[in-house]
């Protein structure tokens, strides 16, 4: 009876990783919102559809070496052999057909869910806009249609897609809240978009996940999750606050600075946002509505409301 | 007078570097020492550093190439156990500055300065050998390439002790690279060492390319050429188109930093994509430049200890060549988070999971070499099976992030730093290791000890999976990579576990300096004398000569009848030839390389410290030292059929007493 703890203990071995796992959160496996379901969905089934290939290659591998090992003079041995049509068809085929399979899924999965592409809820509820700032080492969040902004920290109502215009006054970096999914790089005068939506209230990590210098460790920001009513009283909140943030209070606030506290403004400069993307294209900006190349200046003027250019 | 360079460019202040530096002082004293001592001054600048024999050469590269596999260690095991302590608040013991220059390093020294230099050094020493050369087509230019690789290994460890390195990843990316956010000397380091080492790749391209073409001995068609001469190929042409993207990269960068131009700055129109693009179009071919030749060792290793010949040669072939086209249409995938469009992005991920058939096929191909063949299980064996499992689990996981749905959470990952440390030590150092093991009795004349290399490989395959399997978990756990300190729980048991199998490949590096200790001490014991020149009963031409070969490597250039051509003859029983001996026309060494390569440490460190007097003073040494060159006549000799017949003598004495023996 010397074998039975031994063999027990092999048979709870599949169970170990899940073990190790249990009580931690693996971000990319734990999805909280569509677009990291996808994403999960899509890495799951690829490593799925690929361990048909790779389970057999490593099991051939180890039975071949071992089955022809030299010293095996039972086993067939063909000296001359190099060549089969038959498994030549084979080796090719059945990675092809296997790339041909994530070829497609690829394909609609580039197209449907690229992060440019705005999502729509079934009951049509209004996006909100976001627009991100990475500084060094923090990240701005503009709300532009609620006159808002926070740094290091990000609200967002649950159920509502989330728009992000993501731009950089400093380095670049990555712009990533994993349990949400896809993450888009912040570049300096040019403006990048990503479509997120969370489906569950909570508390995610959010991160830089591109090295941008001494403080890329502690950039990082909280994403709150939460109601759509508990926002709109997060948003009166902050509005009750007295920090603005404009052109005149912003070199303050975007100076470098690592681990960076959490901060409110309650009232931000409409073209704030604008403005940083301007200011590394020698102060020219793209008009949103229209597409043509004009000053900030003129455009800011030619627009003066927030509600945009009209026709 | 001295530009940048001050006496508080010296870091007195951080223990490690100090001690770091005394320990090379120590060692590099011992080592000058020692050479003086045995009075082997004079043979050393005579019969190697001047040499231009690829054989010398290539026992340099990978020497240098191992020596800089101790430092990119260093810098690896530091970097584990910095975060297997930060965390919780704890800071670890390296401090942000520290570290980014830590995992700089570390990237560059292992890719140009380890896997390139050993990569050179196994095509210098096999290839000529392989397709019945004497030497390579442009030997001094050969010499020329070591000394560029050998100085950007220079500067790029002198920055440890004067001044320091970049500290923006093994890339450099901009803007964080330019002088606006690194005004500091670093990533001159980076820039002068990686470009003067470049220099010295593209010789050996076009070298090796030319020697390929050219030098194939009489009747070795193109489907007649070995498998690993095949890869060489493959890994010139990729070398010859790639690296001048490099060069005209950091060109620019260079310009953007020292002439203040505007090509990747954030405003005046510089453009941070416009540098990734052109970066990873040499960077992505550059890694196929360094797995291929791995491959080539593969089919080699298995093919020679299967008993039989390599499984579909031809498919072996098409399947290199079409890897070595499509790398190049890949590249987008390095950055599919940049907000491309879904056509370009869909159409660099199924390009990309293209490449996984042809390598697929490899897999396969040495899978059924093995099949109804007789497996000997010597220590190449071990890397290679080793290899085959690991392998196809990297290309698995790289697969999983070719699919842009996926890379845009996987991106900058820990899981990715898994995938590419998967293919990178499993497929690239695996191999090269195997190869060192097969061809070293070529290059000396005795084989490397089993036992030891046995347990080298188990310490590596295991310390592997220790120190790599969690960071793919940890990718999953949405932790990014050059992180410097953390508090997330999760993360720490995983990073725990890593800095283990940090350790126990610290082991597998221990079992290789004690492997070559003991093969060198035991080398006279009969079992590990390599008197025939061809110990393993090995396929191609570089098996048919002695062990170290003569100089000239063929006294008589062979005739070549078709694949194997020298394993067939063994069959045939024919294996001395006798045709008649003729002077044979060699190349004289050289001090040009040498002194090159010394006008070049001169120019990049001037450059780097803005000592422009110091600088300008290289490049005309250099120029000078290419002018006499030229200007110079007497370059070659031709050795006398006296001593071809001597070492002819010799070497069938050795095969006769090796048949004596058994």
């Amino acid at each position: 009876m010397k074998a039975g703890p031994m063999k027990k203990l092999w048979r709870y071995l599949p169970a170990l990783p899940a073990l190790m796992l249990s009580g931690c959160t693996v971000d990319l496996l734990q999805p909280r919102g569509p677009i990291a379901e996808m994403n999960r969905d899509v890495m799951v089934a690829e490593f799925v559809i690929m361990m048909f290939v790779v389970v057999p290659t490593c099991i051939a591998t180890l039975y071949f070496a071992w089955k022809y090992r030299a010293s095996n003079t039972q086993a067939e041995y063909l000296p001359t052999w190099d060549h089969s049509t038959k498994i030549e068809y084979v080796i090719w085929g059945v990675p092809s057909l296997i790339i041909i399979a994530l070829g497609a899924i690829s394909w609609y999965s580039t197209h449907a869910y690229d992060p440019y592409r705005p999502i729509q809820t079934a009951d049509n509820v209004k996006p909100l806009n976001v627009q991100v700032v990475s500084l060094d080492w923090k990240w701005l969040f503009i709300y532009p249609d609620l006159g808002i902004a926070t740094i290091n920290q990000l609200d967002v109502p649950t159920n509502t897609p989330l728009n992000f215009q993501i731009t950089s006054d400093t380095v670049m970096t990555s712009f990533f809240i994993p349990r949400l999914g896809s993450m888009i790089y912040s570049m300096p005068g040019q403006q990048t978009q990503l479509h997120l939506l969370a489906t569950e209230s909570g508390d995610y990590l959010g991160e830089a996940s591109q090295f941008s210098g001494r403080g890329f460790s502690d950039m990082k920001f909280r994403t709150l999750a939460m109601a759509p009513e508990e926002f709109s009283a997060w948003v009166e909140k902050v509005k009750s606050g007295s920090e603005n943030l404009d052109d005149t209070t912003y070199p303050k606030y975007s100076a470098p600075q690592e681990a960076a506290p959490v901060q409110y403004f309650a009232h931000v400069q409409p073209d704030l946002f604008d403005g940083i993307v301007a200011k590394y294209n020698n102060g020219m900006m793209v008009e949103k509505t229209t597409g043509k190349v004009m000053h900030m200046q003129s455009a800011s003027s030619a627009a003066p409301s927030d509600t945009g250019m009209k026709e | 007078m001295l530009g940048k360079l001050s006496l508080s460019a010296i870091p007195f202040d951080v223990p490690i570097l100090v001690g770091t530096f005394l320990g090379v002082a120590v060692i590099g004293l011992a080592v000058l020492g020692a050479v003086t001592y045995f009075g082997k001054w004079g043979y050393l600048w005579r019969e190697w550093l001047t040499t231009v024999d690829h054989k010398r050469l290539a026992v340099m590269y990978i020497i240098l190439a191992i020596v800089m596999l101790f430092r990119g260690f260093a810098d690896a095991i530091m970097m584990r156990t910095q975060l297997a302590l930060a965390y919780a608040g704890n800071p670890g013991y390296l401090p942000p500055h520290h570290y980014d220059q830590i995992f700089s390093a570390h990237g560059t020294i292992m890719i140009f300065f380890m896997a390139m230099a050993f990569m050179t050094g196994l095509l210098n020493l096999v290839v000529p050998l392989q397709i019945g050369a004497r030497d390579v087509a442009f030997p001094f230019l050969n010499s020329l390439s070591f000394y560029m690789t050998l100085v950007g290994a220079l500067l790029i460890n002198l920055s440890l002790f004067i001044g320091e390195f970049a500290q923006c990843g093994w890339l450099v990316y901009p803007p964080l690279s330019e002088m606006q956010f690194s005004p500091g000397v670093g990533v001159d380091y980076y820039i002068w060492a990686v470009q003067i080492s470049g220099v010295g790749t593209l010789l050996t391209g076009v070298n090796f390319f030319t020697t390929i073409v050219k030098m194939r001995a009489p009747g070795m068609g193109w489907m007649q050429m070995p498998v690993f001469t095949w890869t060489a190929f493959c890994t010139t042409v990729l070398i010859m188109v790639s690296f001048p993207v490099l060069t005209v990269t950091l060109a620019l960068l260079s310009l953007d930093r020292y002439l203040g131009m505007h090509f990747f700055t954030n405003d005046a129109g510089g453009n941070v994509m416009l540098y990734l693009s052109m970066i990873w179009t040499w960077g992505h071919p550059e890694v196929y430049i360094l797995v291929i030749p791995a491959f080539g060792v593969f089919s080699e290793v298995t093919s020679t200890f299967s008993r039989k010949p390599l499984f579909g040669y031809n498919t072996m072939v098409y399947a290199t060549c079409s890897i070595m086209v499509l790398s190049f249409v890949v590249w987008v995938h390095h950055f599919f988070t940049m907000g491309a469009g879904a056509n370009v992005n869909t159409f660099f991920g199924i390009m990309t999971m293209v490449i996984a058939v042809p390598t697929g096929v490899k897999i396969f191909n040495w899978l059924f070499t093995m099949y109804k063949g007789r497996v000997e299980f010597t220590a190449p064996m071990y890397w290679t099976i080793g290899f085959m499992i690991t392998f196809s689990i990297g290309g698995m996981t790289g697969v999983m992030m070719a699919m842009p749905a996926a890379d845009w959470i996987l991106h900058n990952s820990l899981f990715l730093i898994a995938h590419f440390h998967n293919v990178i030590i499993g497929g690239v150092y695996f191999g090269y290791i195997a190869g060192m093991g097969f061809w070293f009795p070529k290059a000396f004349g005795f084989k490397l000890n089993e036992a030891w290399g046995k347990r080298a490989f188990w310490c590596w395959f295991v310390g592997f999976y220790l120190a790599f399997v969690p960071l793919y978990v940890l990718g999953l756990e949405g932790m990014t990579r050059r992180m410097n300190h953390y508090d997330n729980p999760d993360w720490r048991p995983w990073l725990l576990i890593a800095e283990a199998g940090a350790v126990v490949i610290a082991l597998g590096i221990v079992c290789q300096l004690t492997q070559l200790y003991v093969s060198i001490r035991d080398r006279n014991l009969p079992e590990n004398l390599d008197l025939t020149g061809d110990p393993w009963g090995g396929r191609t031409l570089e098996w048919s000569i002695s062990s170290p070969p003569p100089a000239y490597n063929f006294a008589v250039i062979p005739d070549i009848h078709g694949l194997d051509t020298f394993h067939t003859e063994k069959q045939l029983g024919r294996r001395a030839h006798n045709k008649p001996l003729a002077p044979i026309h060699m190349p004289k060494n050289t001090a040009a390389g040498a002194f090159i390569g010394a006008f070049a440490f001169i120019l990049g460190f001037g450059a780097i410290w803005y000592i422009w007097w110091m600088a300008g003073l290289g490049l005309i040494g250099i120029a000078a030292t290419m002018i006499m060159r030229s200007a110079n006549r007497d370059i070659d000799y031709y050795v006398p059929v006296s001593e071809i017949e001597h070492n002819e003598e010799v070497y069938s004495r050795r095969i006769a007493a090796a048949q004596a023996a058994e």
